[in-house]
This record gives C-alpha cells, sequence and structure tokens, in this order.
C-alpha cells in the first residue's frame, strides 16, 4: 500500500516533449516510474525517445488513457496553457493529475477547480506548484528525487518542495510510504487534509509528517481535522515565523494577510490537536523518529 | 500586487464602475491645477498602501483651488504608519446620503470566489461583522458561472442595500465583477460604495490586488508598479529576476526553494537569540538550479546590503546535485572577483542530500576565502548568527 499512486500505476506526461517535461520524464522512468506515453496534441501519432523508451505520443488525454490504460497524468505545461491542460485531464476523468506547473494564475485554478467539482470530482488534483507524489520503490509522479530514500513508514504531506526533500533526507534510515507535495498556491487540488485522511487509512503508514507555511488557514483546518478522525502519531513544522506581513515568500500563496496565515497561529493550532511540532526541520525529524520507534 | 487608491479608481472606470472626476497630483501646484480643472470643494486623499489615513491627517476637504494647495502641501511628506506620502489624490468632494460595503475577493480556503457585502460602509468591515454580523452578506460566487444581472440582484438584496438604489448597485456590481476577472485581480473592494442624495452609486474608495502570476497576460500591469517606492536592494533582485525580500537583520540568506528558505529564516533568527539577537537580513530563493550565474547574482544583491555581517548559503541538493553547486558558489566567487565585488563578509555554507560528500569535497579544495562549510542546518545557523554577531 501507499497513498493516490503505487506500483500499478500507469503514468503519461502532459507537456512531456517540452524541456522540463523531457527532463523530469526522463528522471521519473530512471527512478522505475511505469510511463506509458505522452499528450501533445500538435505532435499526435509521434514518438519521443525518453532514457532509450519509445513513448508514443496522444493527441489527447483520453486516447492516451484508451490505448494505454492510463491512470495517472503528471502536468509540464506552461502557465498560460495550464487550465485547458487540466480541464481535459478532468474530462478525461483520468483518476490521479499532478500538477507541477508554477505560476499559474489563480483565476484559472479557481475554475479547474470549479470544474472539477461540477463534474464530480472523479479526478483527484494534486497542486499546482508542486513537487508531485512518489511512493518510493512503487512509482513517482513528478519531480521528487527518487534517490533520496526508499520505501518505509512514514508518510509526509508538504506545502514545500525543497522541505520535502530536506525530511526524506533526514528520516532516509525509515524510508516513505507516500510523500506528497501538495503545492504552495493560494488555490490547490488535494489539501492536507485529503492526504492526512489517506495517510490514516494506509495500513503501510503508521507514522505523518505534516508540513505547513505561512498563508490561509488549511494548516488550522488540518488541525481540527487530526484532532477528530486521526489516530496515527503526526508530527508537525510550520515555516515562515519571521515572514513579515504582506509580503509574498517565493510562494504565491506563502503571505501573512493582516494578523491570519501566520505561523504561530498555525503551530499553536497544531499543538492544541495535539500534534507535536518541531522548531527545526531536523528537530521535526527527531520527534517523527522517536514517534516511530515507539510504535 | 496592492494597487494605490487612485489607479483603483482608474481601473474602475475603465470598466464602467462610476467614480468621481479626481487625479493624482505629486505636488501643491500640480494639486491646485487639478482642484481648479474640477472646480468647486475637493478631497485631498494621501496615496499610501496603508488603512487609518483619515485618523493620521491624510484626508482633507477643501473649498477651492488655491485651498486645495495648501492642503496638498500638508498632507505630501506625511508619514502614515511608516508610509511616507508622495502623491495626493484630488478628487471631487461629494455629497453622501448613505455609505455601504462591497468586495469581491479569491476565498482560500473554499477554493472560490467570495462577495462580502454590507448596508454599513465606510467603515473597517472587520469591524462590523464583530459588531452586527447579521449585517455582513458572505455569497459564494462559482467561477464557472461568473456574476450576471440575475446574480448581481440578488447579492444586492442580501446585502440588503435600499430598495431605491438596488437597480443601480446591481449594475455596479455587474461590472466590478468584470473588473474583477478581467484585470486577474484577487481583490475588489469598494469601501465605501456611496449614494449621493440623487440616488446615484458611486465607487467612492476603492482598493485592488493584482495577481502577479497573470502578468503573462496584463501587460499593462507592469505599469501599475512604483518603482520609486520599491526597496532599492529588492529593484536590483527583481531586475536580475530573483525571488528577494528585504528584512531588516544582519545575517544574508540564500537559499533553493520558498519552503526552505522560510525555514532557514526562522532557524537563523533562533540562533541568532543565543547570539545577541541577530536576525535574518532577507529571503533570497534562487530555485532548484542554483547555477554558478545565479549564486552570484544572489551573492552580489546580498553584497550590496550594507547591513549585513555574515552569510548563510543553505541548499539542499534535490534535483540540482551537490557538486553542481558546489561548482556554482566556486564560480561565483570568481565572476564577483572579476567584477571588484569580491566577497568581503564571512560565508557559512552548509550542503545537504544528493551527491553532498562531492560538493563539500570541491567546497574544501577551492579553499575560498571567508568560507566555512558546515554539515547541518541548525549547526550552521549557529556559526552564521555568531560571525553576525562578532562584526556588530
Amino acid at each position: 500500500m501507499a497513498i493516490f499512486l503505487d506500483e500499478n500505476s500507469k503514468i503519461i506526461v502532459q507537456g512531456m516533449t517540452g524541456s522540463e517535461g523531457t527532463k523530469h520524464t526522463a528522471r521519473m522512468l530512471r527512478s522505475g516510474a511505469n510511463i506509458v506515453g505522452g499528450v501533445n496534441a500538435r505532435k499526435a501519432g509521434t514518438t519521443a525517445e525518453i532514457e532509450g523508451k519509445q513513448l508514443p505520443v496522444f493527441g489527447t488525454v483520453k486516447e492516451a488513457m484508451k490505448e494505454t490504460g492510463a491512470d495517472v497524468s503528471v502536468l509540464f505545461v506552461p502557465p498560460k496553457f495550464a487550465k485547458d491542460a487540466v480541464i481535459e485531464a478532468v474530462d478525461a476523468e483520468i483518476p490521479l493529475a499532478v500538477v507541477i506547473t508554477e505560476g499559474i494564475p489563480v483565476h484559472d485554478s479557481a475554475v479547474f477547480w470549479a470544474h472539477a467539482c461540477a463534474k464530480g470530482n472523479k479526478t483527484r488534483i494534486v497542486g499546482p506548484n508542486c513537487p508531485g507524489v512518489i511512493s518510493p520503490g512503487k512509482s513517482n509522479a513528478g519531480i521528487i528525487p527518487a534517490d533520496i530514500t526508499g520505501p518505509g513508514k512514514i508518510g509526509l504531506v508538504s506545502k514545500s518542495g525543497t522541505l520535502t526533500y530536506q525530511l526524506m533526507y533526514e528520516l532516509r534510515d525509515i524510508g516513505f510510504s507516500s510523500a506528497v507535495g501538495i503545492g504552495g498556491d493560494p488555490v490547490i487540488g488535494t489539501t492536507h487534509i485529503d492526504a492526512l485522511e489517506a495517510f490514516e487509512n494506509d495500513p503501510e503508514t503508521e507514522v505523518i509528517v505534516m508540513i505547513g507555511e505561512i498563508g490561509g488557514d488549511a494548516e488550522e483546518r488540518a488541525a481540527d481535522y487530526i484532532e477528530a478522525n486521526v489516530t496515527k502519531p503526526v508530527v508537525g513544522y510550520v515555516a515562515g515565523f519571521t515572514a513579515p506581513e504582506g509580503k509574498t515568500m517565493g510562494h504565491a500563496g506563502a503571505i501573512v494577510s493582516g494578523s491570519s496565515g501566520t505561523a504561530a497561529a498555525k503551530k499553536e493550532a497544531l499543538e492544541a490537536a495535539g500534534v507535536k511540532v518541531g522548531k527545526t526541520p531536523s528537530e521535526t525529524a527527531e520527534l517523527a523518529r522517536e514517534l516511530y520507534k515507539a510504535q | 500586487m496592492d494597487l494605490y487608491e487612485y489607479q483603483a479608481k482608474d481601473l474602475f472606470a475603465e470598466h464602467g464602475v462610476p467614480v468621481l472626476p479626481g487625479s493624482v497630483a505629486a505636488t501643491p501646484e500640480e494639486a491646485r491645477a487639478e482642484a481648479e480643472k474640477i472646480g468647486g470643494p475637493v478631497v485631498i486623499k494621501a496615496q499610501v498602501k496603508t488603512g487609518g489615513r483619515g485618523k493620521a491627517g491624510g484626508v482633507k476637504l477643501a473649498d477651492n483651488a488655491d485651498d486645495a494647495k495648501a492642503k496638498a502641501e500638508a498632507i505630501l511628506g506625511l508619514d502614515i504608519k511608516g508610509h511616507i506620502t508622495r502623491r495626493v489624490l484630488v478628487a471631487q468632494a461629494s455629497d453622501i446620503s448613505e455609505e455601504y460595503y462591497f468586495s469581491f475577493l479569491l476565498d482560500r480556503a473554499n477554493r472560490t470566489f467570495l462577495c462580502i457585502a454590507s448596508a454599513e460602509g465606510g467603515v473597517e468591515i472587520e469591524e462590523v461583522a464583530r459588531t452586527n454580523p447579521d449585517a455582513v452578506a458572505k455569497i459564494a460566487i462559482d467561477p464557472l458561472a461568473g456574476v450576471d444581472r440575475a446574480k448581481a440582484t440578488e447579492i444586492v438584496a442580501q446585502a440588503n442595500y435600499p430598495e431605491a438604489i438596488r437597480s443601480q448597485a446591481a449594475d455596479v456590481v455587474v461590472k466590478l465583477w468584470e473588473t474583477f476577472v478581467a484585470e486577474d485581480a484577487t481583490l475588489v473592494e469598494v469601501n465605501p460604495m456611496v449614494r449621493d442624495p440623487q440616488d446615484n452609486v458611486i465607487a467612492l474608495d476603492g482598493k485592488v490586488s493584482l495577481d502577479e502570476n497573470a502578468s503573462f497576460r496584463q501587460p499593462k500591469h507592469a505599469d501599475l508598479v512604483d518603482a520609486e517606492a520599491e526597496d532599492p536592494l529588492e529593484a536590483m533582485a527583481k531586475a536580475k529576476d530573483l525571488n528577494y525580500v528585504k528584512l531588516d537583520g544582519e545575517v544574508g540568506i540564500i537559499g533553493n526553494g520558498a519552503g526552505l528558505v522560510m525555514s532557514t529564516l526562522d532557524v537563523v533568527a533562533y540562533a541568532g537569540e543565543q547570539h545577541g539577537g541577530v536576525k535574518p537580513a532577507n529571503f533570497l530563493d534562487i530555485g532548484g538550479g542554483a547555477s554558478a550565474d545565479v549564486m552570484a547574482a544572489g551573492l552580489e544583491v546580498i553584497m550590496s546590503d550594507k547591513d549585513v555581517k555574515s552569510v548563510f548559503v543553505n541548499v539542499f541538493g534535490g534535483i540540482t546535485a551537490c557538486d553542481a553547486v558546489a561548482n556554482g558558489i566556486v564560480q561565483a566567487f570568481k565572476l564577483l572577483e572579476e567584477r571588484g565585488e569580491a566577497i568581503s563578509r564571512p560565508l557559512v555554507v552548509r550542503l545537504d542530500g544528493n551527491n553532498a560528500d562531492e560538493g563539500r569535497r570541491i567546497l574544501d579544495e577551492a579553499n575560498l576565502p571567508g568560507l566555512l562549510r558546515v554539515d547541518t542546518m541548525d549547526g550552521a545557523a549557529g556559526k552564521v548568527a555568531e560571525l553576525a554577531n562578532k562584526a556588530v
């Protein structure tokens, strides 16, 4: 078991023939992911050779699914075309769409999210502006380096890519069931809560690490969810205590507005829900290690 | 990006939202000329991106053009909560019968748009929500359906605007929605929206925030940036395409990935508590790539900050391997030396992750002046804080 992605996942890449798409398709292939093709309307019917593998390019997601049985799409489509690409994936009812693209206008994300809801949420959207999902040893949909660590019992959900890598590295001796980068944009598909629910139900996951950052109130809502629904131990980390009010800190969604969205409020909410919150990434890893050993 | 009131007013006018005649002025003379053009009494309003202008003496009524000049003179240069007033809006004074509140905004929690409207305007909406929550209507807006005349009619009824002006208000609401969508705004706020004695509905004061991710399809938004008000280091970083935020501490920070850099700031601030209270001097995310050019550009900006006493380069090799990052640092030192901007303050480097051993070996071999290698994030933060404190 793992969440969202496993050894049976068949992956297509929307935007595979672009430079980022090609580079990361090669990386995913090297990490053992089962990539079965790409989508690019202008190159439909051609084949792309990546890492020595002949990958068919299809005109639409729907056609790619029909021909290959793909159930996951990873999107490296530029911001300008991302909304239409996500809507296409949703209309094709692919079970998982991982949107790596950074810099999508929030009006576009709000529209594709509303569209996904109107279609009954048959597609799980992860991202945008995220590093993707990895289930070490099984599959890899996105840009998370597969060589940091192997399979194990920790489940991780994070708004940040590099903090995901950092924590995976610090806990590399234990390993991970799955790590999910949900992205740093103000509007995202899969939330902390969605991942927490999946990890709670995943028999392979024993300890959950949740990484948040300033902006919005997703961590506060996750804290309420944990208190009511999660029986597995959860360790938290929140970045951005020193962030000034009103400044966007790298991620489009990382902004303290007035008195809302502060790291202090998020930490407090998590601790009130019984989550141990580390002061630094290393301390967070140590807390997770202790809880893992106590299992 | 938050706009000034006069910029919001211009956008409103472009999209057919009724506003009063007026224009921005940077000198008392300009204010006088604008007042003359408008004729009759005018309001002089400080243009600063913060609230509480009235209380701070930043909004004054002027009877005529000469008075407008005098009032503008008093307001220009005024410090309002740390914002220096460099421009004033000169607008026709209006007869106000009633004041309402109206806004469209992004609702992050529900991943949709929200309309907040109230028949009680002119005061902070948070205050109304606290004291009289029933007077504040919150209406979810489906991004797919948007706001047409029918939806607008529903909104003004829920907001409990007076019957007599509901039709006019609904027209304004439709136009505000058009502004919100067409401009890729994350906030369009009108407070107050006023009713004059002739039952006209007018947007008297506006606040607009624009989505910078949409700049590729909003070329006109670049003109709205107030370059003069920008921090010079932030402007320099922006010109180099770097993701930089100036803070007021002593420890320069470079890292890869927004989350890791935010975390680095926090860890340095904690370490600083043990070392004279030194704090991070900036946020700088050089992204996943961390090439030599980007590293050099980043170091250049940080070395231009006179407050910086020591620098922390905190890189986790994920997609980019640490040996590439180490080579980048070595080349950045060379590049800066060639430009006559040799690195003059101590640098603590922490490299971890993919190919860390090789990266560390490269740095050790290069033996760069003032560079210290510490292999854990917490340890490096302690060291860099100590060095900054010694130099203060």
